[in-house]
């Protein structure tokens, strides 16, 4: 059958037989991917205004949307955590409000079970510009209409990146199950 | 899409009880979310140990980052210079510039002995860098404008100090690591800097908006003296820096003031300098006097204990 076609006993996950995922991968995968989102905006040296959209809390989002039920109810917390220690937010902002936006769109989930790519990008965008103006509240900065400007680059760039990083979670996601361990 | 079965309960108590846990715990964690959000707003430095324990971590990767985004400008430089007229006519550009910052700021010195001359005999020593460190980051999503550096608490470097780049004031330490530390950028809208004109005595406040500019407030208010192309210089008081370092261009005037452009941007810099604080005596003598604002000196620098401090040494000039 091999000599046929290579593939004909393969998935996108790799060979069907004899082959596993790795454990480390299927549990770790997501976790990992969110911390190093929530890192990569420091490494930016922005002394002007905030630049980067939250890339934790999109990468968040992207997994939540992509793989519903793959993060518990209460993961929103102990990321939002980390992502407070490095993000310059006072701490405790986006572990409060992870875990609201975690709960919310499990709400709307169970009110609309049935979804599309449209209605994701809809609730992510809601959620992503939502979650914009809550950290530009609580951030201590006093609202003024300069900041609201300059901060407003940030709240657009976080509603166009969402399909893109609805297709990075899902190719990390193929990496999450691909079957590369061999049994014996 | 439909969501997956196996995540609807059913008649299963086990599945009924673990959704409700789960949404017990989200609900808990927001609480606790809530909680600690207001106790930081409350005490913004209850949690500096732990940040600075994750910036520890996160700094080394901001170094390398730091020297690609160094090499990486200086071959954009040089591409420009080939286009212009050679790669030196970069670099003789930016000297000419430093040059020009360090001419006015020598009109401020100027200006600084002539009101010093009664009082020979009280010279400052050279002032000696704490630690010499690049920014390796800063926080790129928030509304708050703070700044990483390579250098920490084991490098001598401790709250309150300030960070001057090769052109001019940074910002000033708010809260340190073992190698790493964080700097309130100048352009944060919590931070308050005293400033006065180079040429001469108009003394000012510099308030981040936020956007990347100054605003300048005028602390004697009436005719507003300031132009458009005017250099403002730390004028040293409040203590924390020394007086005479380039801080910002008016760009605009207002009624009250002026709106400047900084003058040393740090995305646009490769090393800092952490200098000690210029007056520790009278810091923490004014720190004790308003003991209730700002706590011990290893709290941030509050901008009430700052713009405090600032009026309470400005008053005598």
């Amino acid at each position: 059958m091999e000599q046929l076609d290579p593939r004909a006993r393969a998935d996108i996950y790799g060979q069907r037989i004899n082959r596993e995922p790795y454990p480390w991968r299927v549990r770790g995968v997501p976790y990992a991917s969110i911390m190093l989102a929530s890192l990569v905006p420091v490494l930016l040296i922005a002394d002007v205004m905030p630049l980067a959209p939250p890339l934790g809390f999109l990468m968040l989002l992207g997994w939540r949307m992509v793989r519903p039920g793959l993060l518990p109810l209460w993961a929103g917390a102990p990321l939002g955590a980390f992502d407070d220690l490095v993000s310059g937010q006072p701490f405790g902002s986006a572990i409060l409000l992870w875990s609201l936006v975690m709960i919310a769109i499990e709400l709307i989930e169970t009110r609309f079970p049935w979804r599309g790519f449209w209605q994701d990008w809809f609730t992510a965008g809601v959620m992503a510009t939502a979650y914009w103006l809550a950290t530009l509240l609580v951030s201590g900065a006093p609202m003024t209409q300069a900041l609201l400007l300059v901060a407003l680059p940030q709240a657009l760039m976080a509603i166009l990146l969402y399909p893109i990083m609805a297709r990075m979670v899902a190719s990390l996601d193929r990496f999450r199950l691909a079957r590369a361990r061999r049994i014996s | 899409m439909a969501p997956p079965t196996s995540r609807r309960s059913g008649f299963s108590k086990k599945a009924q009880f673990s959704l409700f846990t789960g949404y017990l715990l989200a609900g808990g964690f927001a609480l606790l979310g809530l909680a600690l959000l207001l106790l930081s707003l409350w005490q913004p430095a209850a949690f500096a140990p732990v940040r600075g324990a994750a910036s520890d971590v996160v700094a080394p990767a901001g170094e390398a980052g730091a020297i690609a985004r160094s090499q990486s400008q200086g071959l954009f430089a040089s591409i420009g210079g080939y286009f212009n007229a050679g790669s030196q006519n970069a670099a003789l550009r930016e000297e000419m510039e430093i040059a020009r910052i360090r001419l006015a700021e020598a009109d401020a010195i100027k200006a600084e002995n002539h009101r010093l001359k009664g009082l020979l005999g009280l010279r400052d020593n050279a002032v000696k860098p704490v630690a010499m460190a690049r920014l390796v980051g800063s926080t790129a999503t928030s509304a708050r404008r703070h700044a990483y550096l390579s250098a920490g608490g084991n490098d001598g470097v401790r709250p309150g100090m300030p960070v001057i780049s090769d052109r001019g004031v940074i910002g000033r330490v708010l809260e340190t690591g073992r190698t790493s530390a964080r700097v309130l950028l100048l352009t944060d809208s919590e931070s308050v800097l005293p400033v006065r004109r180079a040429k001469d005595d108009v003394i000012a406040f510099a308030e981040g908006r936020g956007d990347g500019l100054l605003r300048i407030r005028l602390v004697n208010l009436g005719i507003n003296p300031l132009k458009v192309g005017d250099l403002m210089v730390t004028s040293g008081a409040g203590g924390y820096y020394r007086p005479g370092v380039a801080v910002a261009v008016i760009s605009q005037t207002t009624p009250d003031g002026g709106i400047a452009r900084l003058v040393a941007e740090p995305s646009a810099t490769n090393f800092v300098a952490v200098e000690p604080v210029h007056q520790p005596v009278a810091v923490s003598a004014l720190e004790d006097a308003g003991g209730d604002l700002s706590g011990s000196p290893d709290s941030g620098p509050s901008p009430a204990s700052t713009a405090t401090t600032a009026n309470a040494s400005a008053d005598p000039e």
